[in-house]
């Protein structure tokens, strides 16, 4: 089963879109969330999402990383240049929007799907109509 | 002489210390095209790694300078962590078992240091970022060391392309990071990350002036 790791430059923002993706699977997509500079700083930390990385690459064969905007994209990839080489092509970045993209890929993920079809499903969340 | 680790050491202090003076001016920069936070980020940063630095009993420079780049990684919060990060990180790479720099070791360790930031970022010169002031630094020291120019000579010639690179980004039209964000609105102001960058080099010319 493919892992999540959710990156925001909030902790709490992090945690609570990994919460909403949990609570569509009921636990069964691992899901790491990776947000703030620490806990109460806002920003993001290649170290921390490294951590939640690695957490995901223990439970699961490949991760898909969904993040929110400006140096989450560069603290990920900094994350993934630290992890060992051999485990660097087992994670993904993913295009798609955070919220919609996350919840989109973990229900993906709860019915085994792969990780380009995954990937494929959230990024396609971004043009779902939400106000109809 | 050559630079010593306790010159590499007093540079990152001067780069603290200089960084912490300016937190305020980065900030106010960055508030006018970014998220208002670069100088406390930086300045966190470095107040970070000189904690770790003042625990790290090594004689090898390249260590010095991963630990810094580590500190900032886990804490600036930015682009400027994975991007800063980078930079001294690379600069440990290559002074890696160096006790000692001479003015070709650094033409090599800036070299990587500066093409570092350009892979990480993916900036192109005229993107107003930090690689407006860090490329011209890099070539007008590579130029001066071609030249025979003393190592403190090139070094302050290396800090002035920094700061004309660093004006040059006050017309440009942002390409990358928050500032994209704001489109033409960008111009007119100097980019926070290219002035951050020339402080740091700055801090090297002035730390490093007795070099030869």
């Amino acid at each position: 089963m493919v892992a999540l790791v959710i990156v925001a430059h909030s902790a709490k923002l992090a945690e609570g879109v990994r919460e909403l993706a949990a609570q569509m699977t009921q636990g069964r997509v691992p899901i790491f969330a990776a947000g703030g500079v620490d806990d109460d700083i806002l920003g993001t930390n290649a170290e921390r999402i490294r951590e939640a990385l690695e957490a995901a690459l223990a439970s699961s064969q490949e991760v898909l990383v969904l993040m929110d905007l400006g140096s989450a994209v560069l603290s990920a990839r900094m994350a993934i240049d630290l992890l060992p080489e051999e485990q660097r092509s087992r994670v993904r970045l993913s295009q798609a929007p955070l919220v919609e993209g996350a919840v989109v890929a973990a229900v993906e993920a709860a019915i085994g799907k792969g990780l380009d079809e995954i990937e494929a499903s959230a990024v396609e969340a971004a043009r779902m109509p939400k106000v109809t | 002489m050559p630079l010593t680790q306790e010159a590499v050491r007093a540079w990152l202090q001067r780069c603290a210390a200089v960084l912490e003076e300016n937190r305020d001016y980065l900030t106010q920069l960055d508030a006018a095209i970014g998220d208002a936070d670069h100088g406390v980020n930086m300045d966190r940063g470095f107040k970070a790694a000189m904690t770790k630095l003042a625990s790290l009993d090594t004689q090898d420079i390249g260590t010095v300078f991963k630990t810094v780049g580590m500190a900032l990684v886990s804490t600036v919060g930015g682009a400027g962590g994975p991007l800063y990060g980078t930079f001294f990180l690379q600069l440990g790479v290559k002074t890696t078992n160096k006790q000692e720099l001479t003015p070709q070791d650094w033409a090599e360790a800036l070299e990587a240091a500066v093409n570092g930031v350009i892979a990480r970022g993916q900036a192109r010169p005229g993107d107003k970022t930090m690689v407006d002031a860090l490329l011209p630094a890099l070539e007008a020291y590579k130029a001066a060391l071609q030249e025979g120019v003393p190592f403190s000579e090139a070094l302050a010639r290396s800090a002035a392309a920094a700061e004309e690179g660093m004006k040059a980004t006050i017309p440009m039209v942002a390409k990358k990071g928050r500032a994209s964000y704001l489109g033409e609105r960008s111009a007119g102001h100097q980019d926070p990350g290219a002035t951050s960058s020339y402080l740091i080099l700055r801090a090297a010319a002035e730390s490093w002036a007795g070099a030869t």
